[in-house]
């Protein structure tokens, strides 16, 4: 089992993310993000089904997809956090991300945010960017850590783009949903990564918001790469460039967001049955 | 077994004697009285040999009168018989009375007496009455000497019961090592082969035995045969053990596992760290203890009974502490686990304390009805408690009954129900704090069934559950959780596990041991051993 | 810089600040507990004659001195548990271990003023050992002692916590491990043939560095040590909690999924502040041993270290000061009913349990904020 092999990388320190910090990734066939022939199950249960899927750098991904089609389970194994039993996944073209731990994988750029929005909810909102900003995060410098005048002002031009700048001494708690999914948002703009993986990031936002929030993806596609799971199909008409769909935990079809609807198979998965 | 035998023995005696001081008498040649009366020590000895090889039944009787110092000669030609101010002479039948002023005791010296001893053993071995003889058999296996020899051949050849042949046979065999004869000695030892006694690898020992350079046996063919079967007593015994191994590691397993099957249904079905289970299976037995105590009072003919009353009271105590302790404390902590945590430790030390204030501190007796008493004997030293037989069928029992239960009733449906999906199980009208605290009593009421099961081997104090609380604990974490298939091996494996483990490291070192592997094992089985896998389980 | 300093880093949010020795009156009560300690009780101690109304006697002496180490083990729990929110149910151990290692030293110092006046303590003599066992190699010395006292429980908690966390045990699963953790030492310390007296323990000191053990100025010269570590550790404990690092801590309590896709190996930092943890319980026995006189394995026993934990709640979890309040509090509780009411002293302990977890999840801390608050 391929879990197995990769828990020993966990003790191994020249294969912790924080040497791959430093060095970015190589992208230089375009491509950011490999999966190829992902398989996983729980108990029977085929979620992936050699799921194969290339992601461009820069590009703004939307993946869409009825209800267990693999979309959470396809960002866990993006992540570490559920380990694929057969299939590969490639970070650019020379990171296998089935030999990272989770915390190594968003050391190396890929950046996660929950479908539940996670934020620390007892740290203030200004905390929670600040544990999230990228630094050394290993034990000790976190411990010797203070804070500059530089990653101030970037806490603080992150909570200007997110609208939080009056909430931020506020306990993250307190937030309402659609705030904790910006802040969430916040958090992963100040690891850097380069790669944003969203799940579901408008649930919760009110139309004004979720208006926002496309305007906020569109500018950030190019400097980054996102990969959006969304069910609400007007927003990811909105935003879309690419449509990957996804059924039974396989790619069922990809293309402009014109072409996916007038796929017939999408529309009978979609619609019919 | 034994002495029962030897109390019917003594109660027929007098009417035997009354018999024999009549006309039987005269069957036993008046030579062989003489010479016990009157010879020196190693004419007696010959005397009692002959007494008991004759498979006399008068030769019983007249043997235990020896031994028992009621043998008396007057004079140079009286033996006489006295019992109380009775006496009659053994040589002619007759009664004597007034009793003789010359009476003397007949010398029994520590030699004579010994072989008294087994020559009654051997005498026996002719009682019409099959468990007589079998006790008998036994009895002779280890204190037998050359003297009983003829007796022993005697009673092989009239012995039809293979069992007690069996034993015969090797005692004759142990003997006979000793034979001059060679062919003897050598079908002695193949004879040995078969025994599963351990002292017979001791005696084939001393056949191999080496003394200052030569061996104490000079035939080589005799040594190689001793040494074939000593290998095979060997490996016999070898057996003998792991069976007594293996029996109380499942014994100690079926202990663990009615601790843990209560557990398993508070934490493993509600995810609720109880604590006070320990304490809970304490309750259990102190209610059997109580039962106990008012049997034999009340209804001391019916004892044996008051098991059968003890299980379902010590289940109902045990369930409505639980089920008050559930009302009263653990509701209110419903998602909050490590609070649970301390808070049933709480409880635990004041369930405690108020046994030690009720029932003071000192450990209580609680005894076993008597059809629990002894046990089954396997092999040869190797006897299974029936109260240890009996705690392994009760876990099944209960284990069943757990089963049927979960899987068969309504309120098991409910449980599992409100296990997978609480708000779910809520909205379709599942009374979901009513099936918590019946789920929770049910939980409670295992425990007080192993806390009556647990009183039957051993000690009942206040701190009885501590010593259980780890362990089962133990057990469902290596079991994994929500699965009371994984429970059970992990009851059996930790018990026979730790019994194996015990024999080649002693006690402490076993248990450490057994936890080091644990926590080895959730490195490569985090969830234990039957665990879900899935989506849910990780959030 | 102006927006930063507003939002100064607060690692105590939601926990009351005066307690947590962030407010000027943490601060003073920090300074007074310090002149206490380190001036008035040795001056009332040892310049006041006994039969003054000020002087403070050898009982108060011993209590106060016991009561600071095991404030000193609520401030490691707290650490480990109400910042980071594993609960140990397993640091008595750590305790008894550093007890145990510098028991091993005042063992060696008795010489051969043992009952058998051997060169080997008196349980080895009983045993007919004829020599130390290896592992007693070097324990004559004092600094190899100390060394001890910190590798011992930082070892094995390290090991531990490796294995641990490594497989992602969480929670009460986690709590149970250490339980058992603690019991299987408890088995092994009460073994005669382990080397470390059995039943009976370390007893008997008669000198500590030369010093007789029992003498007024050797008493207080270790109750004064006992003192400043504990406020030391206050202070490594407030600079950890308000460092960057202590926020990750909270955050691992809170929601360590967050943690790990934040970058953060959550493995290093429970390793990190577990294994402190220890170390800081190890030194708290190794100040109790030579104060009380006596270690056995009863240490060890689950239901000490259970006590660990409820003394930092009562005292207010993540609060650092409410915890060595907590165990003071408990502690004096504990031996005025012990000698009031022996027999009910577990039931106020039971209720204590019980009562605090359900009405004062915040503990003794949360009690006295609220109460500020509400006028």
């Amino acid at each position: 089992m391929s879990g197995a092999s990769s828990r020993e990388h966990w003790d191994d320190p020249v294969a912790t993310g924080t040497r791959l910090l430093g060095e970015g990734v190589d992208t230089t066939h375009r491509g950011i993000l490999y999966l190829d022939g992902i398989s996983v199950s729980f108990d029977g249960f085929k979620a992936l089904d050699s799921l194969s899927l290339i992601v461009d750098a820069g590009e703004l991904r939307c993946v869409i997809g009825p209800n267990g089609a693999g979309k959470t389970t396809m960002m866990d194994v993006i992540t570490g956090k559920t380990r694929p039993d057969a299939g590969s996944a490639y970070f650019g073209q020379t990171i296998d991300l089935s030999r990272l731990t989770e915390a190594e994988i968003a050391g190396a750029g890929i950046g996660r945010k929950f479908q539940k929005p996670t934020v620390f909810e007892q740290h203030s909102v200004f905390e929670n960017l600040e544990l999230a900003m990228k630094a050394d995060k290993r034990v000790g410098p976190t411990l010797r850590a203070r804070l500059d005048a530089a990653a101030r002002d970037r806490i603080a031009s992150t909570l200007e783009t997110i609208k939080l700048l009056p909430e931020a001494a506020r306990p993250a708690g307190l937030l309402s949903h659609g705030q904790k999914q910006w802040l969430e948002i916040g958090m992963l703009l100040m690891q850097e990564p380069q790669v944003l993986l969203l799940d579901e990031p408008v649930a919760g936002m009110t139309d004004a918001e979720t208006m926002r929030s496309a305007e906020l993806f569109v500018s950030l596609a190019g400097r980054y790469t996102l990969v959006v799971v969304e069910h609400d199909v007007d927003f990811v008409a909105r935003i879309a460039h690419k449509v990957t769909v996804l059924h039974e935990g396989s790619v069922l079809a990809e293309g402009s967001m014109e072409q996916i609807q007038q796929n017939q198979q999408v529309i009978e998965v979609f619609l019919g049955r | 077994m034994n002495r029962l035998v030897a109390a019917l023995a003594r109660g027929c005696l007098p009417g035997i004697v009354a018999l024999l001081a009549s006309s039987a008498m005269a069957a036993i040649a008046p030579q062989t009285i003489r010479d016990l009366a009157f010879g020196e020590g190693d004419d007696k000895i010959r005397a009692i040999g002959a007494l008991s090889a004759s498979g006399d039944p008068q030769a019983l009787p007249l043997l235990q009168a020896l031994l028992d110092g009621e043998m008396q000669t007057a004079g140079e030609e009286q033996v006489l018989l006295v019992q109380g101010d009775k006496a009659t002479d053994l040589l002619t039948g007759r009664t004597v009375s007034p009793l003789p002023a010359n009476r003397d005791d007949v010398v029994v010296n520590n030699r004579v007496r010994r072989s008294l001893g087994t020559a009654i053993a051997a005498a026996k071995l002719f009682a019409p009455d099959r468990s007589a003889r079998l006790a008998a058999a036994r009895e002779l296996q280890n204190t037998a000497d050359e003297n009983m020899l003829p007796a022993i051949t005697t009673a092989l050849a009239k012995e039809s019961d293979a069992e007690i042949k069996e034993l015969l046979s090797q005692t004759r065999a142990s003997i006979q090592l000793a034979s001059t004869d060679r062919a003897t000695r050598i079908a002695a030892i193949r004879t040995l082969a078969e025994s599963s006694n351990p002292s017979t690898k001791t005696l084939l020992l001393g056949v191999l035995e080496q003394k200052s350079g030569s061996y104490v046996e000079a035939d080589a063919e005799v040594r190689s045969e001793a040494g074939k079967s000593l290998r095979a007593v060997e490996s016999k015994l070898a057996t003998g053990e792991m069976i007594g191994r293996i029996f109380s590691g499942a014994s100690l397993g079926s202990i663990l596992l009615l601790a843990a099957l209560g557990l398993a249904i508070t934490y493993g079905l509600m995810g609720v760290i109880n604590l006070a289970h320990g304490e809970l299976i304490m309750v259990g037995a102190y209610a059997t203890y109580v039962v106990q105590n008012l049997f034999r009072r009340y209804a001391p003919g019916a004892f044996d009974a008051y098991l059968i009353c003890a299980i379902p009271m010590a289940f109902a105590v045990a369930g409505l502490v639980g089920m008050a302790l559930e009302r009263c404390v653990i509701r209110f902590l419903y998602g909050r686990p490590l609070e649970t945590l301390l808070a049933t430790w709480g409880i635990s030390l004041i369930l405690m304390q108020t046994v030690r204030t009720v029932f003071g501190a000192q450990n209580v007796q609680v005894e076993n009805p008597s059809w629990m008493s002894g046990g089954f004997v396997a092999m040869t030293g190797i006897v299974l408690p029936w109260s240890r037989i009996a705690i392994i069928g009760f876990a099944a029992l209960v284990l069943l009954l757990i089963w049927l239960l979960l899987t068969r009733t309504r309120l098991g449906l409910f449980v599992r129900a409100v296990t997978q999906n609480r708000a779910m199980a809520s909205c379709t009208g599942v009374p979901t704090r009513r099936v918590d605290t019946l789920a929770f009593g049910l939980g409670a009421g295992v425990a007080g069934l192993a806390g009556c099961a647990l009183s039957q081997i051993g000690n009942v104090g206040p701190d009885l559950g501590q010593s259980y609380i780890v362990d089962s604990f133990m057990v469902v974490v290596l079991g994994g959780v929500g699965q009371l298939a994984g429970t059970i091996y992990a009851a059996l494996g930790l018990g026979i596990v730790n019994k194996l483990l015990e024999a080649w490291s002693g006690a402490v070192l076993a248990k450490i041991a057994v936890l080091v592997f644990i926590i080895f094992f959730i490195q490569k089985r985090p969830q234990g051993l039957f665990a879900l896998r899935g989506r849910a389980m990780e959030t | 810089m102006i927006l930063g300093r507003a939002f100064m880093p607060d690692a105590t949010l939601g926990a009351p600040r005066y307690l947590s020795l962030l407010s000027p009156g943490g601060w003073s009560l920090y300074g007074l507990a310090a002149i206490v300690l380190f001036f008035v009780f040795p001056l009332l101690h040892l310049t006041v004659p006994a039969d003054s109304a000020l002087h403070i006697s050898d009982y108060w002496v011993t209590l106060i001195g016991k009561i600071m180490c095991y404030a000193i083990v609520a401030l490691a729990m707290d650490l480990i548990w109400g910042y980071t929110g594993i609960l140990s149910l397993g640091h008595g151990l750590f305790f008894a271990l550093g007890g145990y290692a510098m028991g091993m030293y005042l063992m060696r110092s008795i010489g051969h003023d043992g009952v058998y006046q051997s060169d080997l303590p008196d349980f080895m003599v009983f045993l007919d050992w004829k020599k130390y066992p290896w592992y007693w190699s070097f324990t004559e010395h004092f600094g190899y002692a100390l060394a001890l006292v910190v590798l011992v429980p930082g070892l094995l908690a390290f090991l531990f916590g490796f294995f641990a966390f490594r497989s992602r045990i969480k929670g009460v699963y986690f709590s149970i491990i250490t339980q058992a953790l603690t019991y299987a030492f408890m088995l092994l310390f009460f073994r005669n043939d382990t080397g470390f007296g059995g039943n009976n323990g370390f007893t008997d000191f008669k000198r500590i560095l030369g010093f007789p053990i029992t003498a007024p100025e050797t008493r207080m010269a270790l109750f004064v040590t006992t003192a400043a570590a504990l406020l030391g550790f206050l202070l490594l404990g407030r600079w950890i909690v308000m460092s960057k690092l202590g926020r990750v801590l909270t955050a691992i309590r809170d929601a360590e999924t967050r943690v790990m896709f934040s970058g953060y190996n959550p493995l290093y930092f429970k390793l990190f502040i577990w294994t402190l943890s220890a170390v800081i319980c190890g030194i708290a026995g190794a100040l109790y041993v030579p104060q009380v006189g006596i270690i056995n394995p009863s240490e060890m026993s689950p239901a000490n270290s259970i006590e660990i934990a409820i003394w930092t709640a009562v005292g207010g979890r993540g609060t650092l000061l409410g915890p060595v309040l907590g165990a003071a509090a408990v502690n004096l509780g504990k031996s005025w009913f012990t000698k009031a009411f022996p027999e009910y002293w577990l039931f106020a302990l039971g209720l204590l349990f019980i009562l605090v977890t359900l009405f004062l999840p915040r503990g003794l801390a949360g009690l006295w904020h609220s109460r500020k608050k509400r006028p």
